[in-house]
């Protein structure tokens, strides 16, 4: 009982990084098809912004994790003006996957030609620093914070995808990219306000999550098939789904890594290889 | 009158064993210059025969049948613990080492096979991610029989043949590499122009299609990635023969995306290409990255986009095509 | 005679819809027939129904008198039940010949064979040469399937069903978008195929249709409305009404 409320708290905050950052991947797979493993280089960039941000710069927190999500945004235009553009909806998944493992390794190379090879430490304001009371027992304040952005980041998709002008023309275009073109939506606009949209999240994640995920040099290569995996799992393009694999990875991940720490991810992709071969696509995906 | 009117036609037997024969010649060429040119070397040029092994298997199933794989370095990976365990057990004979591997990596294969090629498309490529993980985690894991991060270690093979020992600076270690090599290649493209390999090609282009002549394509995949599990367990057994040690980096990721690599670099569908491609990315890893691995890292990520954009059937085949259209040209003057 | 393809009461259903509506016929050796019927009647359907790319929600299918409703797509054809497509499907990066000799190679149980090529030996070599003959494309053996104008494609897709060695060929719509003039070329390769086949052909062209068929069966709304000779066709009042209807409704759509 004592390990399982040990657990439950850290299962729950690794989950909601993991959805916080595949949510946007998810989002992009669902409607331009494209196998971007170059999703976690962005949560790299804004990690890296964020650091920087914070240590040379000297801005608080918040306004770090602006900075950090805007900068990934502008950073990510000239990606999706000359590559991505080229690969939405129509190349096949090897075509895709180098291409953007290519972008990783660029990225990568790049930010620590930059910032140099270290890790890049993203310190929490005090608020989020200590232990929380719960009543029943202590959690870190910070993982509450985390908890909490994911929840504040699905009900906000939520209402995005429902209640705006903007998700009708998502939905009709996941759909029926070629129907909804026809219908006079401009599927080129939607698809680049996706791709930010899917970018600007990863950042967010790669920032708040830093305590769990933390910014260093192979960041983007570390986790480079974990988002991937994450998305499949849910289904291409379902927010429930990529909240219901980022809970239940969260879950096996930590509670193997807690049970039994010397077989690292082993639990995590049995899970994986059970839920994908059952589901191929994915718990809450449509077939393609 | 219509028998006639046939121009030209595929591939005659004679033309097949005179390949072979170009083939084995050309490998025992560039083999022998490798030997003289670059005598303190051998031990990199070693690497990059054990690695080739790899990306030669992985156009088999990624090249010939279609299927998108990051998780092929567990094939490799199994064949040199394999080989390594046998050795340390006191089966010290090179060619039961390879032999071990073969069998090991077989076995890997037909699991990740069945478990790879049932579906396509995204499904495919999260399990083959997540068989590779999970064997590298085993590996991690089973410190009893993999040594752990430390790496299995202390691999002494006896001589070859019971009479050439290996030597410390690797001339017998590199002869036995490229023989190894011409064998493995010779025979995989005779294979490459057999039947079953034909059919793969055709599962690749279309599976409906290759199901409407009446062929049942899962079993055949699943054959297929047994075939290119053996290779991958040679090339494994044979790295672990020669370097002595097998480190967990042998079934990782890193390895799987690099053989994924090198197979677009040098260009998939074609031997020949999985070889040149191997050679390429290891030369240019072995210079650049010298110099710093951030700037490798930007070069390879670089080169690896403008490969898939404007050359997307690798260097050999945009070479080969080039090569062709000015013979056309040529002849049409 | 024995039928060779016996389909009996044959359903399908995808929701509430009925695409393909207790649909009965038969096939003997030699028949000649053609399934033809408005935009959305479920042809197509039908044939995914046969062929084993779609499971029926009812009825049997019968092959030589053996029961195959169920049976897998490679079964089929090893039973002699073989089709082609609407929208031709090669293998892209082979040649013609590979193309035909893939068929006469699977169909003699050579394609398992992993070290000697067999795509010249003479058995195998007369037979797709003989094929590629028969449709008229044997010059072209040697050329990549790229390479192809669209009407020599539809030819090699003819070639490929038909190295088969088909006791039932079910050919959709094999004149599909090739140019008009071209068309007759088609109908002239089949009708060069030996005179043992049954073939089923799915067509909208109703001058090919009337060339080609000694009978004719017709689709509406998934069920069969009239089954006779082309004449009879031409005069039936049912099946006048039924293109007539898909006619107005086409007419509202637009």
């Amino acid at each position: 009982m004592q390990t399982l409320l040990g657990i439950l708290p850290d299962a729950l905050a690794y989950g909601m990084v993991l959805f916080t950052i595949s949510i946007g991947l998810s989002i992009m797979m669902g409607l331009m098809r494209v196998v971007n493993l170059a999703h976690g280089a962005f949560a790299m960039i804004g990690g890296y912004l964020a650091s920087f941000a914070l240590t040379s710069l000297g801005v608080s927190y918040p306004i770090a994790i602006l900075i950090a999500v805007i900068g990934t945004v502008i950073v990510s235009v000239p990606f999706e003006f000359l590559l991505y553009r080229r690969i939405y909806r129509r190349s096949d998944e090897l075509t895709q996957i180098l291409l953007t493992i290519g972008i990783t390794f660029f990225i990568v190379g790049i930010a620590n030609y930059i910032f140099g090879p270290t890790s890049k430490p993203i310190p929490l304001p005090d608020l989020l620093k200590g232990p929380f009371d719960l009543g029943l027992r202590m959690i870190p304040a910070h993982r509450l914070f985390v908890i909490g952005c994911g929840v504040v980041t699905a009900v906000a998709l939520w209402l995005l995808i429902e209640k705006t002008e903007f998700g009708v023309r998502l939905r009709a275009a996941v759909d029926n990219g070629d129907m909804a073109e026809a219908l006079g939506i401009r599927t080129q606009i939607v698809y680049s306000a996706t791709f930010a949209l899917a970018v600007g999240l990863a950042a967010f994640g790669g920032v708040v999550g830093a305590e769990l995920l933390p910014v260093e040099p192979y960041y983007a290569l570390r986790y480079m098939v974990t988002f991937l995996v994450v998305v499949s799992v849910g289904g291409a393009g379902s927010v429930t789904g990529a909240m219901a694999a980022s809970l239940l990875l969260g879950l096996a991940d930590t509670t193997g890594k807690y049970l039994a720490p010397e077989f690292g991810e082993f639990f995590f992709y049995v899970a994986v290889i059970v839920i994908v071969y059952v589901f191929p696509h994915g718990l809450f995906g449509k077939a393609h | 009158m219509a028998t006639l009117s046939v121009t030209s036609a595929p591939q005659s037997a004679a033309a097949g064993l005179r390949n072979d024969l170009i083939a084995a010649a050309v490998i025992a060429v560039v083999g022998a210059i490798g030997y003289f040119v670059f005598p303190d070397d051998l031990a990199f040029l070693i690497r990059v025969i054990g690695l080739a092994f790899l990306v030669i298997s992985l156009d088999l199933v990624t090249g010939y049948c279609g299927v998108a794989t990051l998780g092929h370095a567990a094939l490799f990976g199994v064949g040199a613990y394999a080989a390594g365990n046998v050795c340390l057990a006191g089966v010290t004979d090179p060619i039961l080492m390879l032999l071990t591997g073969v069998i090991a990596g077989t076995a890997t294969g037909l699991m990740s096979g069945l478990l790879v090629t049932r579906f396509r498309g995204l499904p495919q490529l999260v399990l083959s991610i997540a068989f590779g993980q999970l064997v590298a985690a085993l590996a991690n894991k089973l410190s009893s029989i993999t040594g752990g991060s430390d790496g299995l270690a202390g691999i002494a093979p006896g001589p070859v043949f019971g009479v050439f020992n290996f030597d410390m600076f690797g001339r017998t270690g590199y002869i036995f590499s490229v023989i190894v090599l011409l064998v493995t290649m010779v025979t995989l493209l005779r294979f490459s122009r057999s039947p079953f390999a034909l059919m793969c090609r055709a599962i690749k282009d279309d599976t409906l299609r290759a199901r409407m002549i009446g062929v049942a394509v899962y079993p055949r995949l699943v054959v297929m990635y047994c075939v290119a599990g053996a290779v991958a367990g040679l090339g494994g057994a044979l790295t672990a023969i020669n370097t002595g040690v097998v480190g967990l980096d042998s079934v990782g990721f890193e390895r799987s995306a690099e053989a994924l690599i090198m197979l677009i670099l040098g260009g998939a569908g074609n031997l020949w290409g999985a070889l040149i491609g191997a050679i390429l990315f290891e030369l240019f890893h072995h210079y650049v990255s010298a110099a710093s691995p951030f700037h490798w890292m930007i070069l390879i990520g670089l080169l690896l986009i403008v490969v898939v954009l404007f050359f997307p059937k690798g260097l050999v085949n945009e070479v080969t095509r080039r090569i062709g259209d000015l013979r056309q040209r040529r002849a049409a003057r | 005679m024995t039928a060779l393809l016996d389909v009996q009461r044959l359903s399908k259903s995808f929701g509430g819809l009925r695409v393909t509506d207790d649909v009965s016929f038969t096939l003997s050796s030699g028949d000649r027939v053609a399934l033809i019927g408005p935009n959305g009647a479920g042809k197509t359907t039908l044939v995914n129904q046969l062929s084993g790319d779609l499971l029926p929600s009812g009825g049997r299918i019968l092959l030589g008198g053996v029961d195959v409703t169920t049976a897998s797509i490679p079964e089929r054809v090893r039973g002699g039940l073989v089709r082609t497509f609407q929208v031709t499907r090669l293998f892209t990066s082979l040649t013609v010949a590979e193309n035909v000799a893939l068929a006469v190679m699977q169909r003699r149980g050579l394609t398992k064979r992993m070290f000697s090529s067999v795509i010249d030996r003479a058995d195998v070599r007369d037979e797709w040469q003989s094929v590629l003959s028969l449709l008229g494309i044997g010059h072209l053996a040697a050329t990549p399937v790229t390479k192809l104008a669209y009407g020599q494609q539809r030819l090699l897709d003819l070639a490929i069903g038909l190295a088969m060695k088909p006791r039932v060929l079910v050919l959709d719509e094999p004149a599909a978008g090739v140019p008009h003039d071209e068309s007759p070329r088609i109908l002239e390769a089949i009708g060069r195929m030996s005179p043992e086949i049954a073939i089923l052909m799915i067509e909208h062209d109703m001058d090919l249709v009337f060339k080609f068929a000694k009978r004719v069966l017709v689709l509406a709304n998934g069920a069969l409305i009239f089954e006779g000779t082309p004449a009879e066709v031409k005069e039936n009042d049912a099946v006048r009404a039924a293109y007539l209807g898909s006619y107005a409704n086409a007419r509202r759509a637009s």
